[in-house]
């Protein structure tokens, strides 16, 4: 543990931090921040009065629209000449959202990835190589001081260039890699195809640490096998800090939240009521620490179950799942609730199917129409076109079963469907235009 | 005596054959004979060229997947009746035709087919047995 006083911290001492952290963060964000004192003034909600975590559920929630319409600084807390830097979403859906950090608040995030990286069997005399866009993205600079924090050594690479990042790794002995988990399945693609000599085995990569977009355990089998190495879940969101929210440990069984900075809460996102641990729905987020941009019950749509268990690795900090999905990624198909997770997972599962794939949503009549395109490698075309035919039926049919819908598999050529090197974009919903 | 037949998976839409055979023809590539299995969006071309290996590097190259398929090509008289006889020897010998396709030029009074057999080593011996001309891939094919 890179911190172990608060790692391990005795769940009731920690909830007791927590309620202390909690109001000073309530306070904070009520006397400099215009929206919260509006928006508890109108809940009647009375930061001096808060007594008990449980209160937290009289608090309104922030919704990400209120980010946006804050744009750019709105939402800070405290003046810009205690910011020292600015990170931001990319916007794609809407207005971006900004955080500002103070100097602390970036001693506190690179400490968490610290403890990630630690997490992940990292140490100071490990070589990471970050390949998270470096930027006005978290990812980069989120693991590049937290890296260096640690005291490992980093190889600020940032995203693309995919030879260069493979050649980096052999000749600079990289021992973890950091980036996306779609990016990680390009480079091993990448490998495969373009250069035969590349040996994941022959080089010194032991451990990735993965994010920033949700991915299946099916998919952290493949990036395991094809690089040899053990991959790693990092979670967080800009809005909240960036990557570090929360990490997995040795055992890769849930996500550690870094309680002692975060108090979450797990919530019916139709009713936004608060779920008992243990029950999955939507997590909603509430900094303890953060100076410059507090976020009080921030509905963060990532859709996921959180419990406390007594884990192996000794950290008593509250788990997360893989995130499985997020509520406004969900698509709602002839009133079937579909996570395009749900359908990478089947496509992993069918023997040789990387998950280069696009679903495609349209509306037929009265009717949805939902289409996969599939993208054909090496792994599995043959020169038989029953068996071809018969693996886009074993799709349809899992499909079917696992999901409840029905949905026509295409198999499409290879590098057809738009590839990237940050966020994939696996949906394209045709209803609404 | 294998021949190398080049199987490549195509999309079924406007200008994608296309786009393969001027890979093919930059490389200099002879297309000897070619036909295509399909389904309603996908198809596969199953060609016999000059230089296999070649296309096939070049195809990768330019992002298609296609690979290497061994076949026979089978000499027969140009005759009425002659397929005829070789499949009723085929099937006393219980070999199994995945698919079969002619090729475009008669060798002097002979027409050759192409056979993908399921087994392609007994269906050789076989049909060597049998005292078929099975064509030696440099006599199709050159080099």
């Amino acid at each position: 543990m890179f911190n172990k006083e608060y790692e391990s911290m005795e769940v009731k001492k920690l909830k007791e931090l927590q309620l202390e952290r909690l109001r000073w963060s309530l306070k904070h964000a009520y006397n400099n921040v215009a929206h919260y004192k509006n928006a508890f003034d109108k809940a009647r909600f009375n930061p001096d009065k808060f007594s008990s975590l449980d209160d937290l559920k009289h608090v309104p929630f922030l919704m990400k629209q209120t980010m946006r319409d804050s744009y750019p600084y709105g939402l800070f807390a405290v003046p810009l000449e205690k910011v020292i830097r600015i990170h931001s979403s990319s916007g794609t859906t809407g207005n971006a959202t900004v955080a500002g950090y103070t100097r602390n608040d970036i001693e506190v995030w690179a400490e968490l990835i610290a403890r990630s990286i630690v997490g992940a069997g990292g140490s100071e005399k490990d070589i990471v190589q970050d390949a998270y866009g470096y930027g006005l993205f978290t990812g980069g600079l989120g693991l590049h001081y937290g890296a260096e924090k640690l005291g490992a050594t980093v190889i600020p690479v940032s995203a693309g260039n995919t030879e260069r990042q493979l050649m980096l790794i052999k000749d600079f002995g990289t021992t973890i890699l950091v980036c996306t988990p779609s990016y990680a399945v390009n480079m091993a693609d990448y490998a495969e195809k373009k250069m035969p000599d590349y040996d994941f085995k022959k080089t010194k990569l032991k451990a990735g640490i993965f994010g920033a977009e949700p991915w299946t355990q099916s998919m952290r089998k493949e990036i395991e096998n094809r690089m040899g190495i053990d991959a790693y879940d990092i979670y967080g969101l800009s809005e909240v800090m960036g990557p570090g929210v929360s990490c997995e440990c040795s055992q890769k069984s849930g996500l550690h939240i870094f309680e002692d900075h975060f108090y979450v809460e797990v919530i019916d996102p139709e009713t936004g009521e608060v779920l008992p641990e243990g029950e999955q729905g939507e997590i909603v987020y509430t900094s303890l620490t953060k100076e410059a941009c507090p976020v009080i019950r921030y509905r963060s749509r990532d859709i996921t179950r959180i419990y406390r268990d007594s884990c192996k690795c000794g950290r008593t900090m509250i788990k997360m799942e893989k995130v499985t999905g997020r509520s406004d990624d969900m698509l709602i198909i002839r009133g079937v609730n579909v996570f395009p997770m749900q359908i990478e997972a089947v496509l992993m599962e069918v023997e040789g199917t990387e998950p280069h794939y696009q679903i495609i949503v349209d509306r037929k009549g009265a009717l949805d129409d939902v289409e996969i395109k599939v993208e054909v490698n090496e792994k599995i075309f043959t020169d038989q076109l029953g068996v071809l035919k018969g693996i886009t039926e074993r799709i349809e049919q899992r499909i079917r079963s696992v999901l409840g819908i029905s949905a026509k598999i295409t198999l499409v050529e290879p590098s057809t469907l738009q590839r990237s090197e940050g966020k994939a974009k696996r949906v394209i919903d045709k209803r609404n235009l | 005596m294998n021949v190398t037949q080049l199987s490549l998976f195509l999309e079924n839409r406007p200008g994608h054959l296309l786009n393969a055979l001027k890979v093919m023809a930059d490389e200099n590539i002879n297309i000897l004979t070619l036909t295509i299995a399909e389904v309603s969006d996908f198809g596969i071309v199953r060609m016999i060229v000059t230089k296999p290996q070649k296309a096939i590097e070049a195809l990768r190259a330019h992002k298609f997947v296609c690979s290497p398929t061994d076949v026979l090509a089978i000499e027969l008289d140009d005759k009425p009746g002659s397929l005829l006889r070789a499949l009723e020897i085929f099937a006393k010998r219980n070999l199994n035709i995945e698919y079969m396709y002619a090729f475009t030029e008669k060798r002097g009074d002979k027409a050759v087919m192409i056979f993908k057999f399921s087994d392609i080593e007994t269906a050789k011996k076989s049909l060597l047995e049998e005292g078929f001309n099975v064509i030696k891939k440099i006599d199709l094919i050159g080099e």
